[in-house]
């Protein structure tokens, strides 16, 4: 008969074991409780859920099907409250008995709640687990004004997660020193200036001595008698062992429920793992160890007494975006014969320290620039002898060979901390299944999905195996708001935002800068169309005045001229410009049009009156012009009617915006004297069709364009045109012109998601076209309705004008 | 008549929109004034790089960044933010009183000098 192993715990933890004892050979029958009703999830991915970066399910470890598959009888939602040693059962709340050949204790933690008058008032939570973090979620939303008291990992996470959801955060630490048991004062120091800079306040040392309100609380009082308003508090105080059920059970326990190196508590059936346990006086709050407890104890439990637990040296790391923070080992500068070597950058917000002892790495805090961290802990790990490196220890020189890095790994080291993955598990998923690329391997073996952190390390190791390595692209904004693009359209479409600032507020750090601000104007241009919240405030200075800036400060005005086709009058019209307004250069720029050059701001919206001409818009992100050809009408050899075709092109998407400048071309005739071929997007006429090409340049980079499609009509060679040009708009990064989009993505990919789309994608993407076009105007009319009244007026002082 | 020096009453603060600057000339001295959430700041409107108008420049903060070459200058001290940049550039006391923006002319203020060059 199989003998009976029961888990108590469902959590990481506890489940990792049983997936370690699952492994290797075993006669169990399995059978886990856990109180709370989720499957095994992911507990310290709920920072990510709280912030909205994950859903509830995909931080799923296990799902049931998991435990059928395995014939693990999950009791869920049952809670033990006793232990039967004499007869070896447990006894759960029902006075129900379960027998056990062996006991796995992995009871885990519970977040500790200090004892401050008013923390039993509605709106005071915990977060730790599933449902706490759905309580705080129902109560989450914009403007909340939120406490968090707790400045350490959990603290900081909880603060980043509610404040991208909009609340009003204040992180209140007691000590002096943000997350004081993995940083120093300056370490905390460079931390304290990242969060704020997030937007999120932070008050320390400071004491919390009540929650007030009726009922309902209102806010908290400080032991210095300040106060602080706030309707929702959240305690991140630090963690408690549960230990209850083993105390009672009569197994020796102190802080945590003690075991031995093989993770066997004081009965030789009872094995404990995880927060629960105190091992060599060390209780456990990070998940790394608590892995490679599992471990030991699968081998221990199955009667291989090899392997031992030793305990682990502590290494933490932060999980918010954009705040680097790693600390491990010994922090302790006092300790005899510890040395350190440090190095910062305030401007950078880079801090290292390294803690040396007899030349071995005791113990590091690493705060802005966290890439060596693997390398440092594999120093600390092996205890290697440091003499050589000692030179370049805080900037050890990065391989030529990326493979080498890797190569000298030991297979046993960690490289996902978060799911426990190690090297040697990696190798062998990439070798078993083929893989050859990042979301592969995450999907077999979990290695990053978590906090991400070890992403650089899984390519290295996937090029270094795989010579067929598909490298992920993904790109973030910056660092304001430290999302890729794809995020931020997401964010933007999801979270109904519809100004710049209100990205920068919720999800961003309040501020912005000259790099994301337009990046994110263009955006919510994008994604709503046109029916945005305009913040000219957040444009580059010629998208507020619609000319383009010169290095004197004056601009240029370059009117539409649309397929470069003009008229007598319209040249008069400028010539008279030129004289009225002592225009000092007109030129004939690349695009067949005429640029005034040198005009002063105040004059702008006068010239364009007198133009009597619309915008080129020459100075923007947008559609610039479309150079034609003599095309049928006068060419001897042309075959389509290019000038025509070109025109309308040009009316089609004039006054629309796209991620980089798109300069266009028609030609009509495959001799190509308005060089289609060079262009971001073009037309090529044929006899008895066109030719659509895509990513041309002959800028800075020279690239010819690729083929899209060929049509017969000018119609169908229009409609290609402009499924092309919006597919550009919603699915470029801000900034890259269609040759870098198009290399990118690979013609084919677009080709299918364009010109060979389903119909209804393609009516979706025309409608959406449609719908931007028509809230577009020509942005030259501001002349009659300026968004500002000092728009283009210079302003006169009241007083000191010489008279 | 020579520019005021003191205090100078420059224009009422609806001229000047939330997180953009503008351009005043007053004698020979050109001035940005900047329109933060909270308050306004001046400082000289001239790039020590190549001159740009740094009134046209987007704010970040309390940062500015001139719009020709994207040097960046602190509005509350003048200075550059990064230490590679050349100089700071001039700041000047500014406060508003019922609605009107007033610039104290002769307190232009170069942190990177002992005492301030008249602009």
């Amino acid at each position: 008969m199989k003998k009976q192993l029961v888990v108590v715990g469902n959590g990481m933890s506890g489940v990792a074991c049983v997936e370690q004892i699952l492994k290797q050979p075993h006669d169990f029958e399995i059978t886990i409780f856990g109180d709370e009703t989720h499957a095994n999830y992911n507990r310290i991915l709920l920072s990510l859920v709280l912030a909205g970066e994950k859903s509830p399910e995909d931080i799923v470890i296990n799902d049931i099907e998991w435990y059928q598959t395995h014939d693990i009888r999950a009791r869920l939602g049952v809670k033990i409250t006793g232990i039967d040693r004499e007869r070896r059962v447990v006894i759960d709340e029902d006075r129900g008995e379960t027998e056990y050949d062996k006991l796995i204790l992995a009871t885990g933690s519970s977040a500790f709640i200090p004892p401050i008058p008013g923390v039993d008032k509605t709106n005071v939570h915990v977060f730790r687990t599933l449902d706490d973090t759905r309580a705080l979620l129902e109560k989450a939303r914009p403007g909340l004004k939120t406490a968090v008291i707790g400045g350490g990992l959990l603290g900081l996470e909880a603060a980043r997660g509610l404040q991208m959801r909009g609340c009003e955060v204040t992180v209140v630490h007691l000590m002096d020193t943000l997350m004081e048991r993995q940083l120093d004062s300056t370490g905390g120091e460079y931390l304290k200036r990242k969060i704020e800079s997030l937007g999120i306040r932070v008050m320390l040392p400071q004491q919390t001595s009540a929650l007030f309100g009726n009922g309902r609380v209102d806010g908290l009082r400080f032991a210095s008698g300040e106060e602080l308003e706030a309707d929702l508090v959240v305690i991140a105080a630090g963690i408690r062992p549960n230990a209850d059920l083993a105390r009672k059970a009569g197994l020796e326990v102190g802080r945590g429920i003690i075991v031995n190196d093989y993770l066997e508590t004081s009965d030789p059936n009872i094995f404990a793992v995880g927060e629960c346990t105190e091992h060599r006086g060390q209780t456990f709050g990070l998940v790394a160890p608590l892995f490679e407890q599992g471990r030991v104890l699968a081998s221990a439990i199955a009667g291989n007494r090899g392997p031992v637990f030793e305990g682990a040296s502590p290494a933490a790391k932060l999980k918010i975006m954009g705040v680097d923070i790693f600390s491990a080992g010994s922090i302790d500068e006092s300790e005899p014969g510890v040395e350190t070597v440090r190095y910062e950058d305030p401007s950078l917000g880079t801090y290292k320290k390294l803690l040396l002892k007899e030349n071995r790495l005791h113990g590091m805090i690493l705060v802005g620039d966290i890439e060596d961290e693997h390398l440092y802990m594999e120093w600390m790990r092996s205890g290697a002898d440091l003499t050589a490196h000692r030179r370049q220890i805080l900037f050890p020189p990065r391989d030529a060979d990326p493979g080498r890095e890797v190569a000298d790994m030991p297979d046993t080291e960690t490289v996902c901390g978060c799911n426990g993955v190690r090297k040697a598990d990696i190798i062998q998923a990439i070798h078993a299944h083929g893989l050859t690329t990042l979301a592969g391997l995450k999907q077999r073996t979990r290695a990053s999905t978590s906090c991400g952190s070890c992403t650089g390390l899984c390519e290295k190791l996937l090029r270094a195996v795989t010579p067929d390595f598909q490298e992920e692209t993904r790109t973030t904004l910056c660092a304001c708001v430290p999302f890729s693009y794809e995020q931020l359209r997401d964010i933007i479409r999801g979270q109904q935002l519809k100004s710049v600032e209100e990205v920068l507020n919720v999800y961003g750090n309040r501020k912005g800068c000259e790099v994301c601000k337009p990046a994110l104007s263009y955006m919510l241009d994008m994604v709503w169309c046109g029916d945005h919240e305009e913040d000219r405030s957040a444009r580059f200075i010629n998208d507020r005045v619609h000319a383009n800036i010169q290095k004197d400060g004056t601009f240029s005005v370059i009117p539409r001229m649309r397929g470069g086709v003009t008229t007598p009058d319209e040249l008069r019209r400028i010539a008279d410009v030129a004289d009225k307004y002592k225009v000092p250069m007109v030129k004939v720029t690349g695009s067949q049009r005429i640029d005034l050059l040198g005009i002063k701001k105040a004059d702008l919206p006068n010239v364009w009156a007198d133009l009597g001409m619309p915008s080129g818009q020459a100075y923007t992100k947008g559609v610039r012009m479309v150079k034609t050809c003599v095309g049928t009408e006068f060419c001897r050899f042309g075959v389509q009617d290019s000038t025509r075709a070109g025109i309308e092109l040009e009316r089609r998407l004039e006054n629309l915006f796209t991620p980089h400048k798109v300069k266009m071309g028609v030609v009509g005739c495959p001799r190509n004297c308005a060089e289609a071929t060079v262009k971001d997007l073009g037309m090529i006429g044929q006899d008895g069709s066109w030719q659509v090409v895509v990513g041309g340049a002959a800028g800075k980079s020279v690239r010819k364009a690729d083929l899209l499609i060929t049509v017969e009509t000018t119609a169908q060679a229009l409609e290609a045109c402009d499924l092309f040009f919006q597919y550009y708009r919603e699915n470029a990064n801000y900034l890259e012109r269609t040759y870098d989009f198009v290399e990118r993505l690979g013609i084919e990919k677009i080709r299918k998601e364009t010109v060979y789309a389903p119909e209804g994608e393609r009516e979706k993407l025309l409608d959406r076209l449609a719908r931007s076009k028509a809230l577009a105007k020509d942005a030259w009319l501001e002349r009659e309705a300026p968004v500002h009244p000092t728009q283009f007026v210079q302003i006169q002082p009241m007083e000191g004008q010489p008279s | 008549m020579s520019a005021p020096q003191g205090w100078t009453a420059i224009t009422t603060i609806d001229k000047v929109p939330l997180r953009e600057g503008r351009a005043v000339t007053i004698g020979n001295t050109e001035i940005a004034i900047f329109h933060l959430a909270d308050r306004y700041l001046t400082i000289e409107n001239k790039c020590p790089h190549k001159g740009g108008p740094l009134c046209d420049g987007i704010v970040s903060g309390t940062t500015v960044v001139c719009p020709l070459h994207g040097q960046r200058f602190d509005l509350e001290t003048g200075m550059p933010v990064l230490a590679s940049q050349p100089a700071c550039v001039a700041t000047f006391s500014t406060r508003v009183e019922d609605g009107i923006i007033f610039v104290d002319l002769g307190s232009a203020h170069k942190a990177s000098e002992e005492v301030a060059a008249v602009v």
